[in-house]
Formats: C-alpha cells, structure tokens, sequence
C-alpha cells in the first residue's frame, strides 16, 4: 500500500469487505455444500469418499454436455445428478461388494474423470477438455429470474436458485439424520455395522444408498460449477474443490450444518483471495501472496484432524468394509 | 498357485481395463485395434521410441516404490504428487545457491536435498499419524494442496527471473546437471532427456528390495503393516514405524526431482508433474508392492504415455487422455480384486439371495 494513509486504508478495506464480498462468498461456497453434504451420506454409512473431486467433474461434465443439446439447465442438472448417481454406484460396487480400499477406489475415479470427459467432448465437439459455451439464458437461473422482485431487493435475489436449494438440502439432511428411521440406520451402520445387522438392518444396502445418494449431490455441485457459476466445462474445472469440501466434511465434524458452515468459512477465504488480487499491497509493495490464503482450508484440516480444535471424530466404521461371514 | 495368481492377476486387470477402454473408444466412434497399436506401438522404436519410455518411466519408479513402500507399511501415501514437489523445488534451490560448487559434490549435494526435502515432507503425516493419530490420507491429500501453494508461492516471488512470464526458477549451475545416458551410448542423441536418474530408479528399486526383505527395519516396517498388534507385542514401536514409513516413501517420491531438475530440465519448473504421484499408487497396486512389478508396471505406464502423443496427432477422435482411462480403470480393477476370486461373485448373489 505504499506509503499508504490511514484514510486510503480504510477505503480500500471497504473496497474489499462489501456486501459483494458476501455473495461472492455464497457462490464459492454453493458447490462445495453440495459436495460435502453429499460425502456425509456416504461417509456417515462408512464409506471413505475421496472420488467426491471425480463426481463432481462428472456433474459438471454432463451438465454442459446435455444442456448444450436440451437447451434446459434443468435436464442438464437431472442429467448430472443421475451421472454422479451411475458413477458413485460403480465405487459402490467396488467398494461394498469387491470390498476395495475405499481409498484407492475413490482415486480411480478421480482420474477417470480427468481424462473421460476430455475424450468424450474431443469426440463430441472436437474439443479436447472443454464443451461448447451454453448461452446464458440457458444457464441455471438467479432467484430474480425466477422471481420478480423489486430492484431494492435485487441484492437479496441476485443468488443463483441452486445455492438456496443447497441451504434447503442442508436442513433436509439434517432432518433425514436425526429425524427419520433412514437416518437413523444410516448412522448406525456407519458406527457399528455388527449391532446394525444384529438389529436388523440391511447394511450393505444402506451404503450403497448413502454412497450413490453422496454422487447425486456433488454431481450437482458440479452441475453448478459449469452451468451456473461458469457457461461451459473446462478440464478439471473442480480444481480440487472435491477435496476443500471433503476437508469441510471433516472441519464439520460430519454434521450437516457445522459442515455447510465450514463451507462458507471456506468459500469467504476463497472470496476475500480473489477480491484482494491487484487491490491489495503488503507495506512492501507487492502483492499479497494469495497462495498463503489458498492454503487455509488444508491447514485448517490438519490442524481440526491433530484434535487441536475440538475433537473430530469420524464415523467409528468409515472405511471398513462390512463382511457380514466375517 | 498363489505365486502363479500374483503373477496372472496384474495381467488380467490391464487386460480388463484395456477391455472396457476399448469399449470407450468404440463408442466414441474410433477403432480400438487402431488406437492399441498406436499406444502400444510407439515405445519400441529405437532410439527415440525407448529413449522416452524409460525417460518416462523413471519418475514413476520412484513414485511407484514411494507408495509400494508405505503400502508395505501398512499406510497410504497419497501424498507422493507433494513430496515431490516440495523435493523438486528443494534441489533446484541447491543447484541455484551453491553454484560455484564442483560438479562431484554440487551433484550430490542436490540430490541430498531431494531425498530430505520428500522425507520431510513425508514424515509430515506420518508425525501426525503417530502423534495425534489422525489419518494419513487426508494429512497427505491436505498437503499435497500446501507443497503446491508454498512451492508456488517461492518461485513467483522469490527465485523466478524477474520479468519471465513463465512460473519457473531461475536455472540451476551447469555443474549441477545430471549427465543424459546419450552421452555414453551410441546411437542414443542427447536430445533425448533419458538421464543418469534412470539408472538411480534401477539402483533405488534394488535397495527397496534388500531394504524389504533383507534388513531388520524392512522387517519391522513390513510387521508393522501386517499386524501392528503383533508387531508392537514383538517389541516394535508402531509410532517409530510409521515416521520412518513415511520418511522413507517420501524420500522415494522427492526422488523425482533429480530427474526432472538435475537431469531434464534444469530449473524448476512450476506444475512439471503430470500427476506422477497418482500414477504411483496404480504403478505400486499393478506391482503387487513389490519393487520388480513396480519396475514393470512403470514400463507398462511409460509405453502408454509414450503412445498417448501418436494417437493424438494420427486418430479421428480419440485423444491422448485416453491413457488416463486406462491408468483409472487399471486402478480401479486391481482394487476390486475380490472380483476375480469365485468367491467375489458367489458371496454377492449368495447374499442377495437371503435377503
């Protein structure tokens, strides 16, 4: 900020912490909510969800690919949520029935979405790595095409429908687990497989449930990464955000909310990198090193994982797979 | 027999997921058979065809024994994409301070610095692990997002050239090249960036096997991830164990950096890595953890990579990222190796039909 006043400061600080700032927030966080409350479904049933990069990009994929050709962001997002479905079945099978390391497994399919949707598009439009622009009237809508508001209130209505159905999924899963008999199995059977069956419930089932239900979400997530925030796909536009909400998963301690809310902590750091780019200076003079503010989130993780931040302690089966001859 | 299934099974996974490859490339609309003999094709000219399959197969060597190793161990290391990452920059860093250096000890000097630097970040998780008991998984994955920051974060404000447009450093001193094998056998042009660090990979691969099975640490590292109970009421520290694991497979995977700085390219250069760390952990599956298949594999992944350029410029449709498939689904059917057994197949429908 060079010899910077106190004055100059405080207006730049206002440049920066805006009431743009908060939706900037809402949108970095949208797609990472929906990821992450889809890696709770899945690693609440106990099974390890690293593919949640890999469904994304399949969302994000097929939600470019069908809308250019529906002309409906609509069918392009049930389009991503059934191919997050297919794909999170087959780790499913791999993992539940094959008994797979749930680790590896999920690496697969992380690769396998760096290069299949590069191949198909090169197939589709000649293009390898990224699909046609979708024109923007046929991107998912901001609640203000969808409601006619008052200008005055534009700024409450200019977020995309998606993320306030995210706030939605978020309280209906909070709901589903701590409410309904659903949830209730999906957690037992997450902690204590042997007493789950013993009481009864099918556990394999369940985690086939959990998993597949976590590919439908984040392959939303990723819809909204090509056909909201962006017009197109572009190779490995998740650009790791299946991992930020996987560390999310475990800041939250694999509860909905705490998880929806290191979200947001982590789509404002997101936030606050992009807006200080070019406006903010160090007393040096040179820019702020934004790699410093990328790495918070994986910080944060590590040091929430350590226990020094309160405990975070996983679902006491995840990762273990269930042999009911065992 | 089971000496006879660890040898089928690898093949029958590739061949599994060359099969549902093909199917990929069918439906994309170009013929399988075409686009197998341009990626299998290509590696075996002479001397360009070789030249850079084993240039590519040296850095998965190295990540390939980096998570045999651990796996040995009992623990995954997904973290081999940073550890050599943070080690590529660390001998870079070398071959730019101590220049003036003679090439005897500069050499190994930066070297060292790869070997430390992947140990130390390494033994991050592994520290963490044996500490806090917090997974090695996530720690790793974490990580591997703060090597690239941190490395990336150095080279663009502290060792890049002011004014290069290019996020790389400055070059390192000539007296820290690492000679290209061009210069010792003929025929092969040292165009060609195959490098000393290959023979390194062949040296390192040797050294995991005595280290294995021919040391007491091996034999501890190996009890440990057999039975940790057992181990640790044989008298071995678990804890002990998992830094040293950790140290060692990273030290394995900062390995990368002497090929890629001191043999290739001479400078570091910002996301070099075409995701070698992951590649490794198909490379160490594939080779059943075990140093041989590892070499193996490595070839296997190389000659793909190799082909990858071919079927590029000579297909309709197909691009090159199919080799990515194949690595994926090569992944993913050795993981489901229950799916080969009878008894995979027989427990499902068994259970499905007393549900």
């Amino acid at each position: 900020m060079g010899k910077g006043e106190r004055g100059e400061r405080d207006a730049l600080m206002g440049d920066i912490f805006t009431i743009s700032l908060v939706f900037s927030t809402i949108r970095l966080a949208t797609p990472l909510v929906w990821a992450a409350i889809g890696g709770l479904y899945s690693e609440r049933s106990g099974v390890v969800n690293i593919a949640l990069e890999g469904l994304m990009l399949a969302g994000a994929f097929t939600a470019a690919a069908v809308t250019f050709y529906a002309h409906s962001p609509w069918v392009g997002l049930a389009a991503a949520s059934i191919a997050g479905a297919a794909v999170a079945f087959v780790l499913a099978v791999v993992c539940i029935r094959f008994e797979a390391n749930e680790v590896v497994a999920g690496t697969g399919i992380n690769i396998l979405f760096l290069g299949l949707p590069a191949v198909l598009s090169g197939a589709l439009f000649l293009s390898s790595g990224s699909t046609p622009q979708v024109p923007r009237d046929e991107l998912l809508p901001t609640l203000s095409q969808i409601i006619p508001a008052a200008p005055q209130w534009r700024i409450l209505t200019d977020v995309s429908a998606i993320s306030l159905l995210a706030l939605v999924v978020v309280g209906c899963t909070w709901y589903v687990l701590y409410r309904t008999p659903f949830g209730l199995r999906l957690r037992s059977v997450g902690e204590n497989p042997e007493a789950a069956d013993a009481a009864g419930i099918r556990v394999q089932r369940i985690r086939y449930a959990g998993v597949v239900l976590s590919g439908v979400l984040a392959g939303i997530g990723g819809a909204y990464l090509s056909i909201g925030q962006s017009s197109l796909f572009t190779r490995n536009m998740t650009a790791g955000r299946g991992f930020i909400a996987l560390a999310a998963l475990i800041f939250g301690k694999w509860r909905p909310v705490q998880t929806m809310l290191a979200c947001l902590l982590f789509g404002f750091a997101d936030a606050v990198t992009i807006q200080m780019q070019g406006v903010v200076k160090m007393p040096s003079g040179e820019d702020v090193p934004v790699q410093f503010i990328q790495m918070i989130p994986y910080l944060v993780t590590i040091i929430v994982l350590a226990g020094f931040i309160g405990q975070s302690r996983a679902p006491g089966a995840l990762g273990v797979p269930y042999d009911k001859e065992a | 027999m089971t000496r006879l299934r660890e040898l089928l099974f690898p093949l029958v996974a590739v061949l599994c997921a060359f099969a549902v490859g093909g199917v990929v490339v069918l439906l994309v609309g170009d013929s399988p058979l075409e686009v197998y003999k341009l990626l299998l094709g290509s590696a075996f000219s002479w001397p360009d065809g070789i030249g850079y399959t084993l240039f590519f197969a040296t850095p998965l060597i190295f990540t390939g024994l980096a998570v045999a190793v651990a796996l040995r161990g009992g623990l995954l290391n997904i973290g081999a994409e940073g550890q050599l990452y943070v080690a590529a920059f660390a001998t870079a860093w070398v071959g730019i301070k101590l220049t003036g250096l003679p090439s005897l000890l500069l050499v190994p000097l930066c070297c060292l610095a790869a070997i430390g630097a992947g140990a130390t970040w390494g033994a991050i998780p592994g520290l963490l692990k044996a500490r806090f008991g917090s997974h090695e998984v996530i720690n790793t994955i974490m990580l591997n997002f703060i090597a690239v920051a941190l490395v990336g974060y150095l080279t663009q404000y502290d060792y890049r050239i002011p004014g290069d447009p290019i996020m790389e450093s400055a070059p390192i001193g000539d007296n820290a090249h690492l000679a290209r094998l061009g210069r010792f056998v003929p025929g092969l042009p040292e165009r060609i960036p195959l490098n000393l660090a290959f023979l390194l990979a062949l040296v390192a691969s040797w050294l995991v096997y005595v280290l294995l099975w021919k040391t007491k640490w091996g034999y501890e590292i190996r009890a440990t991830g057999q039975s940790p109970g057992a181990a640790e009421y044989g008298g071995i520290s678990i804890r002990k164990e998992i830094v040293l694991t950790m140290a060692i497979s990273g030290a394995l995977a900062g390995m990368v950096g002497i090929n890629e700085v001191l043999g290739y390219r001479y400078r570091y250069y910002d996301g070099f890595s075409d995701n070698y760390g992951f590649t490794g952990i198909a490379v160490a599956l594939l080779g059943r953890n075990h140093p041989a298949g590892v070499l193996l594999a490595a070839l296997l992944f190389a000659v793909l990579q190799r082909g990858g350029v071919p079927v590029d410029a000579f297909t309709q449709l197909v691009s090159k990222d199919i080799v990515q498939i194949l690595q994926a689904l090569v992944i993913l059917f050795v993981a489901a190796e229950a799916m080969f057994r009878r008894k995979g197949w027989g427990r499902g429908k068994g259970a499905s039909g007393t549900r």
